[in-house]
């Protein structure tokens, strides 16, 4: 049962993008993207229920634990939210021939983020985050302006040589395990924890460095966050959310993995508290560039960095709490980031421009979509009722009862800043008076703003409820990753 | 990799092998013709195939001729050759603007190699480890990481920094030949694989970079701040 739905998820999109690239037909293209999406969606939405331990296909190569179907979970519901959306977006942007490959791209996109979690090898994992490097590349070079083009180059230069530091870490992750297991063995995450106080310490912590460098720069940590809001603005609106909502928590679980490594073998606390660092770095980054931003798309990718620094202060504070609010936080992010940027995407066409010095009384303007993405805006810095709240809280909690005290200050110091800041612009944007000049377009497609309320309405019930079955959920992960600390 | 049952000449050899690939990684670095580079990286990686070789044969590892020929084809010649077409296709053929002087961006790939051997010898003495050759191929490894980052940020072409890209995965490969020959086949032809997909699109990207962007030259891309 579990391989039917595991195939016919993978089968979706390559059938999508194979068809995309064969048939040419700009609504052909978008119509069998949008079943696959459906039909990834349907098939991930089951994995919880039937994914309670680690089950390995294929010789080991290929496996599937709760946490991968957690991140898979996420994935799937971005995918479908982004590939509703891009129906209507991509509309607008006048490439209609360049449509299927477009739409090829983008299935291919998803086929990888669907692979990587379940590369249950430590290598293939690596190569599977390097595919998608390779896939987006070309996504967010698709308007083939200069700026795009720009932030393309940037972006597989950085993260290449960034996840080249992670192949490292590989190696000498390979190499450690080789003093125990015999030269030639399969190394698999749950086999490494398993032998982890066996593990050499030294090579182990230089590994798990390297590794955080590596998948760092991919997750978006800062300092190596520099290519995050080039792609993420310049890409179409589908594929930043693409990139936003599911690509950055499909690194995140190498790190989580590793870290689990690191604590079975005795060097947990140096290693959280590299984990914490980068976090706390990563918050103060994108609190600088959020108070002080013009680009309505480079906020939201701070906007990202911020999410991704509070993930990995979770998963660095460890403990229940930690672990369960830092899940939480991935699939609301990707709920939120998909709403966000549908709305950023939206405000850009139809005021023709990314600068938010353009775009003013959008309430005024489009009045329902207005509301949405307002809401979405006070979502996104953390306040209640949605369900952000709820899980930078429980971060929170954990990192008050966490070794790293002074972590959980700084934390709470920047979110109420960027909450601040985050306000202003969106004040800006909601009530500054209007310019003489009308917008470019009068009313937007329903395909534009279904997937923002699609995306709103489970926020809003996550931060009112948080249901009892994500807890069991949760404590299953927490159990497999060895409690964190 | 156990060493102990392994002639003395032979790991002197793989020292050589080892050594000879570091020093085509500083040809690389003080050089300004995009033809010296090719070359040089076309010769180390020649050198890391023979080393491939060696291993399988003094060390009973003999998937790793298999790995050995392939690396040779691929890196040696059909990765230098597909960058040639891309170089011919731009007319670009030297580095114009260079951040600085061939000699000093040779003493500082000198002292990255002193950095990773102070790193390869602390973690041998940490580890207990009684072979040089592991200590060596550490240091081999890391400071041919280091030598790529140096070439990577010390150039503005595009095509430098792709190889650049490609001396850094050279290091990995090297280390890997000689830390952990027995891993599994799998892994390792995926990687060249990987390493083909990888300069294919970065022959696509330079080829918009000069229709969309107007220029190879790195320097130029800077709209994007902030």
């Amino acid at each position: 049962m579990l391989h039917t739905t595991l195939s016919l998820m993978l089968l979706a999109p390559l059938t999508a993008a194979l068809v995309a690239l064969l048939v040419k037909h700009p609504r052909v293209a978008e119509a069998v993207n949008l079943m696959a999406s459906i039909i990834v969606f349907a098939c991930v939405i089951t994995l919880p229920f039937s994914v309670q331990s680690n089950i390995e296909f294929l010789d080991g190569y290929v496996g599937i634990a709760p946490l991968s179907a957690w991140v898979l979970v996420c994935t799937g519901i971005v995918y479908l939210l982004a590939s509703i959306y891009a129906v209507g977006y991509m509309r607008m942007l006048d490439e209609t021939p360049r449509l299927p490959r477009f739409y090829a791209l983008f299935a291919a996109f998803a086929l990888t983020m669907l692979l990587a979690p379940l590369m249950n090898n430590i290598g293939l994992y690596w190569i599977a985050i390097e595919l998608t490097t390779l896939v987006s590349t070309f996504l967010i070079g698709f308007e083939h302006e200069a700026e795009a083009i720009e932030a393309a180059w940037k972006y597989i230069m950085i993260v290449s040589a960034g996840i080249s530091l992670a192949l490292l870490g590989t190696i000498f992750l390979y190499w450690s395990g080789s003093m125990v297991l015999g030269p030639t063995y399969q190394m698999t995450w749950a086999a490494l924890q398993a032998i982890g106080p066996q593990l050499s310490q030294p090579v182990l912590l230089l590994a798990f460095l390297l590794m955080l460098i590596g998948y760092g720069t991919k997750v978006g940590l800062a300092p190596m966050h520099n290519w995050l809001p080039d792609a993420h603005s310049e890409g179409p609106a589908p594929v930043s959310v693409m990139l936003s909502g599911a690509l950055l928590n499909t690194a995140m679980i190498g790190i989580v993995r590793f870290l689990a490594i690191a604590d079975a073998a005795g060097i947990g606390p140096i290693c959280h508290a590299a984990l914490i660092i980068l976090g706390a770095v990563s918050l103060l980054v994108a609190t600088l560039f959020i108070v002080r931003q013009n680009g309505v798309k480079r906020l939201m990718a701070y906007s990202s960095i911020e999410h991704m620094g509070v993930i990995a202060l979770g998963f660095g504070f460890g403990g229940a709490y930690g672990i369960a609010g830092s899940l939480y936080h991935m699939l609301n992010h990707s709920l939120n980031k998909s709403l966000m940027f549908f709305g950023a995407g939206n405000a850009m066409r139809a005021y023709g421009s990314k600068n938010i010095g353009h775009i003013r009384a959008v309430a005024a303007r489009f009045p329902v979509q207005g509301l949405i993405w307002l809401a979405g805006a006070i979502a996104i810095t953390g306040a209640p009722p949605f369900g952000l709240f709820l899980s930078e809280f429980s971060i929170l909690r954990a990192g008050f009862h966490s070794v790293s005290v002074w972590a959980a200050y700084v934390m709470a110091i920047l979110l109420i800043v960027i909450f601040i800041g985050f306000i202003n612009q969106f004040r800006r944007m909601y009530d500054e008076p209007a310019e003489d000049t009308p917008p470019a377009m009068r009313s937007l497609s329903l395909w534009c703003t279904v997937p923002m309320a699609m995306a709103a309405a489970p926020l809003l019930a996550f931060g009112l409820w948080w249901p009892a079955a994500f807890w069991s959920y949760f404590r299953l992960i927490v159990s497999q990753l060895g409690a964190g600390l | 990799m156990q060493f102990a049952h392994i002639p003395p000449l032979a790991i002197s050899l793989f020292s050589l092998l080892a050594t000879v690939s570091l020093l085509f990684s500083f040809v690389m670095l003080g050089s300004r013709w995009i033809s010296s580079y090719l070359f040089a990286f076309s010769g180390e990686s020649l050198t890391i195939a023979v080393l491939s070789a060696a291993v399988a044969y003094y060390g009973g590892f003999p998937e790793l001729y298999l790995i050995a020929v392939l690396t040779a084809l691929f890196r040696g010649a059909v990765l230098p050759f597909l960058i040639w077409q891309i170089v011919r296709s731009t007319r670009i053929n030297r580095e114009l603007h260079v951040m600085l002087q061939p000699s000093t961006s040779l003493v500082l790939g000198a002292f990255s190699v002193v950095f990773a051997l102070i790193i390869a010898v602390r973690i041998g003495a940490q580890m207990n480890l009684s072979e040089t050759i592991i200590v060596l191929a550490l240091t081999i490894m890391l400071s041919m990481k280091l030598i790529g980052f140096l070439i990577l940020t010390l150039r503005y072409e595009a095509i430098s920094q792709v190889l650049g890209l490609l001396v850094l995965e050279n290091g990995i490969f090297l280390g890997s030949q000689l830390l952990v020959p027995g891993m599994p086949m799998l892994l390792e032809l995926v990687i060249l694989f990987d390493l083909l997909v990888v300069v294919a699109c970065f022959g696509v990207l330079v080829r918009y970079l000069l229709r969309h962007a107007g220029s190879t030259n790195t320097l130029q891309l800077r709209k994007l701040v902030g």
